[in-house]
């Protein structure tokens, strides 16, 4: 405690490094391909902060984060399809299984800031909706797990049927442009990877501030102890609710900018493999953490690249093992480690490197909160 | 005063970031037109081709064994000298079943690994979602495997059969020789079964031919108790079967159950080779018939050269199949087009493209110009008793490739 203003700046410290690396370091040293597969692992990181808010602090294991990353990919989708056939136009797929009209449900996309709208408003309707249903139910645990990981489910089968106007399996790809932008051009490209770079780096600062208001710390209280703050006379209905209406929301976010970014959506990208995914990211990195979520869902998006690249036949049960190892020997994420190297460094009266990727709220009380429950969940195992 | 200095940074940096967003913008607008440039590497003695088959998730089982044919084909090309005397270098890559995984790794193929040209995929949906990918790059992809027509990209060669190879003569065989004046259509709920129904509809309006029903479900559905009951009560004098995967399993295992036969009611399927013979079982598919272009008993030096070399290689327990001789052949095609050319670029290749054969195990194949597909024969086949299939029923020579349907008056998209 020798420097207190420096020791809370810590998380910040970390967040700088992930700025440089991101808007720096790496344009400058990737090719126009492995910077593409970067700005797709920022959307999946995008995601991965959404989920840090709702699992990590709030403890909603949201194994069905794929529906909402699904509904901001398909309503970008489909305004991109309807921008590229031009006023009035009929997107190319439509012409070839339908019978070459566009349906009512479509038409408001053709306005790109409806599009925009419909991208950060519906998730949040949809999960507002849910979690009402189900949180003033008081229904939580593996309950709301299975729940919204059979909705994930149910979007990506519903999608598969639906081929004259979701494109079914094949899902909806070949845009030509991105508001105006040709998608052909790496310029653009480059563009997007710092769209997608900027608002990663932007929320996960979002969440910083989150998790120093009184909000932030009701929703850890109601992660560790929903019926004493009962007790206490908040509602943790509607704490939950918020987290998880804003998870959802950057889960579209993420979605929509994975579109352009990736050339395709499909139900392949919504279903549940999807959504177990964008989950192990943030069980990878540390989901109590700050910055442990996106730099877990960039980790193992790179792991993943770099696997089936290597071992092409066989790299699936290199990725399992790898889950098998951080589950028996990290259970609280990277984050942990880091977390054991401070302590190792307390020892000696240095505390430098601590916070880096912990980011724990403000105060010693939210502070010994994270790190008890790391370190019960380890006893438990 | 922590506070402070965290609002600080925290509104500092947020402006840091927007500001890197913003400067970035700029480039082509839509309408612009592309260029790219070609990075294959030709002065070595080696040159870069890449394989793009799902060697995990559901699709594994079937692309896997296309994979091992495709590689067959690059390891006697070598022994043979190579490509104009370079000899080929194989870049192999994971499509993973999903749509999403095929076009990363195909863009992956052409802008990292530049490689002359990409052969693989399987599903309608992963072509589907390498199409933007080889036409925006402008590359080349050699696609082995019958599929519901309807397309043709300049960048894509199709070396499996479109629907005037299979499907119709499959119709042009049950209307000639099975006389038959009623169809059930069964499928997988997804683009290739939809097609192929859509054209068999009209061809069946077009001769006679009444349609008593047309049943779908999921890809992976193993639940066909109704459906096989429609057929039955419907009575028809044959079923058209685009099933997909393990779903052919359940759906021949009720047929039999249900008492139904293959004299009785044959069942013609699109979409059951050798490969899929054993797990469906003989004993439900004895009798049933097939649609291709190959099978593993045709009875030619180039197929016998074929089925011995793939067994040498893969075991005395296996089988070649109709796909897995398509890709063995695109490599073959490709090695042609590219010597004809006396050029690895692109363009160059696809101007040479018309007029290349190839002595396949299926036959003598020709590529077609104008619409990238291949002239191939038409085979009826009888599933026997040992698994395998017999011809019954051949269109005796190479059929043009008519992706669109344009010289069949009956067909309106």
């Amino acid at each position: 405690m020798r420097l207190p203003t420096l020791k809370h700046a810590y998380p910040y410290v970390g967040w700088l490094l992930l700025a440089v690396a991101l808007l720096v370091l790496a344009p400058a040293v990737l090719s126009d391909f492995r910077l593409g597969l970067l700005a797709k692992y920022c959307c999946y990181a995008i995601a991965a902060v959404g989920i840090g808010l709702a699992w990590g602090r709030g403890g909603m294991l949201v194994l069905g984060q794929g529906l909402y990353f699904g509904i901001g990919a398909y309503a970008m989708a489909m305004h991109l399809k309807l921008a590229d056939a031009g006023p009035g136009g009929v997107p190319d797929f439509m012409a070839l299984y339908g019978d070459a009209t566009v349906p009512g449900w479509w038409e408001p996309l053709r306005n790109g800031g409806l599009a925009l709208v419909v991208i950060l408003v519906l998730p949040a309707l949809v999960a507002g909706l849910l979690g009402l249903a189900v949180f003033k139910r008081r229904i939580k645990g593996a309950y709301f797990a299975i729940l919204s990981q059979a909705l994930a489910a149910a979007f990506a089968i519903l999608l598969v049927g639906q081929v004259k106007t979701t494109g079914g399996a094949n899902g909806l790809n070949n845009f030509q442009g991105f508001f105006g932008f040709a998608l052909f051009d790496p310029a653009n490209k480059r563009m997007l990877y710092f769209i997608a770079a900027g608002i990663l780096l932007v929320s996960i600062l979002a969440m910083a501030w989150l998790y120093r208001t009184r909000f932030g710390e009701l929703l850890v209280a109601v992660r560790d102890g929903e019926e004493r703050v009962r007790f206490l006379g908040t509602d943790p209905a509607n704490v939950k609710l918020a987290a998880y209406v804003i998870a959802a929301v950057l889960a579209s976010i993420g979605g929509a900018l994975f579109v352009p970014i990736a050339g395709i959506v499909s139900p392949d990208d919504v279903g549940v493999v999807a959504s177990i995914g964008l989950l192990a990211g943030v069980a990878l990195g540390g989901r109590a953490s700050l910055l442990g979520p996106a730099v877990g869902a960039l980790l193992i998006g790179y792991a993943e690249t770099s696997l089936s690249e290597a071992f092409p036949g066989s790299w699936s049960y290199f990725q399992g093992a790898l889950f098998v190892l951080v589950i028996l020997l990290l259970p609280g994420g990277l984050a942990q480690l880091l977390g054991l190297v401070r302590r190792a460094n307390v020892h000696r009266g240095n505390s430098v490197g601590d916070h880096l990727l912990r980011g724990v709220p403000r105060g010693e009380q939210g502070e010994t909160e994270v790190t008890r429950s790391a370190s019960e969940e380890a006893a438990a195992r | 005063m922590r506070t402070k200095f965290s609002s600080r940074l925290l509104a500092a940096s947020s402006v840091l970031a927007l500001g890197m967003t913003a400067t970035a913008c700029g480039g082509a607008k839509t309408g612009d037109t592309a260029t790219s440039e070609s990075c294959v590497d030709t002065s070595g003695d080696t040159i870069k081709i890449g394989f793009l088959n799902s060697l995990s998730g559901t699709m594994a089982i079937s692309e896997t064994t296309v994979f091992k044919s495709l590689s067959m084909a690059a390891e006697e090309i070598n022994a043979d000298g190579g490509v104009l005397g370079k000899k080929l270098e194989i870049v192999s890559e994971d499509g993973q079943s999903e749509p999403t995984v095929f076009a990363e790794k195909a863009t992956k193929l052409i802008q990292d690994d530049c490689v002359a040209a990409v052969f693989g995929g399987w599903t309608s949906s992963s072509r589907k979602a390498m199409l933007p990918v080889f036409e925006g790059n402008d590359a080349l992809l050699f696609y082995p495997v019958q599929y519901e027509g309807l397309e043709s990209s300049h960048n894509i060669f199709y070396t499996g059969a479109t629907t005037n190879q299979q499907i119709i003569p499959a119709l042009d065989f049950l209307k000639q020789e099975k006389k038959i004046e009623s169809i059930f259509l069964v499928g997988s709920d997804y683009v290739f079964p939809r097609t192929a129904n859509k054209i068999i509809k009209q061809y069946a309006a077009a001769n006679g031919i009444e349609v008593l029903g047309e049943e779908y479900q999921p890809l992976g559905s193993t639940d066909f108790g109704t459906v096989v009951d429609k057929v039955k009560a419907a009575g028809a004098d044959a079923v058209f079967n685009t099933l997909n995967g393990d779903s052919n399993v359940a759906f021949f295992k009720e047929y039999k159950g249900k008492g139904l036969t293959a004299s009785a009611m044959p069942v013609l399927s699109v979409s059951i080779a050798e490969e899929e013979v054993p797990g469906v079982g003989v004993g439900n598919l004895e009798g049933q018939y097939t649609a291709w272009n190959y099978y593993q008993t045709i009875d030619s030096p180039a197929n016998q050269k074929f089925v011995t070399d793939f067994k040498a290689a893969n075991g005395a327990k296996a089988v070649t199949s109709d796909p897995m001789e398509a890709a063995y052949t695109s490599l073959h095609l490709w090695k042609g087009m590219v010597e004809k050319a006396d050029s690895f670029e692109v363009e160059d290749v696809i101007d040479a493209s018309d007029g290349v054969t190839y002595d396949a195990p299926e036959g003598t194949v020709e590529v077609d110009g104008e619409n990238h597909h291949i002239a191939k024969t038409a085979l009826i086949g009888q599933v026997n008793s040992e698994g395998l299939i017999d011809t019954v029923w051949s269109s005796d020579k190479p059929i043009e490739p008519d992706p669109y349907l344009k010289s069949y008056d009956w067909w309106k998209n």
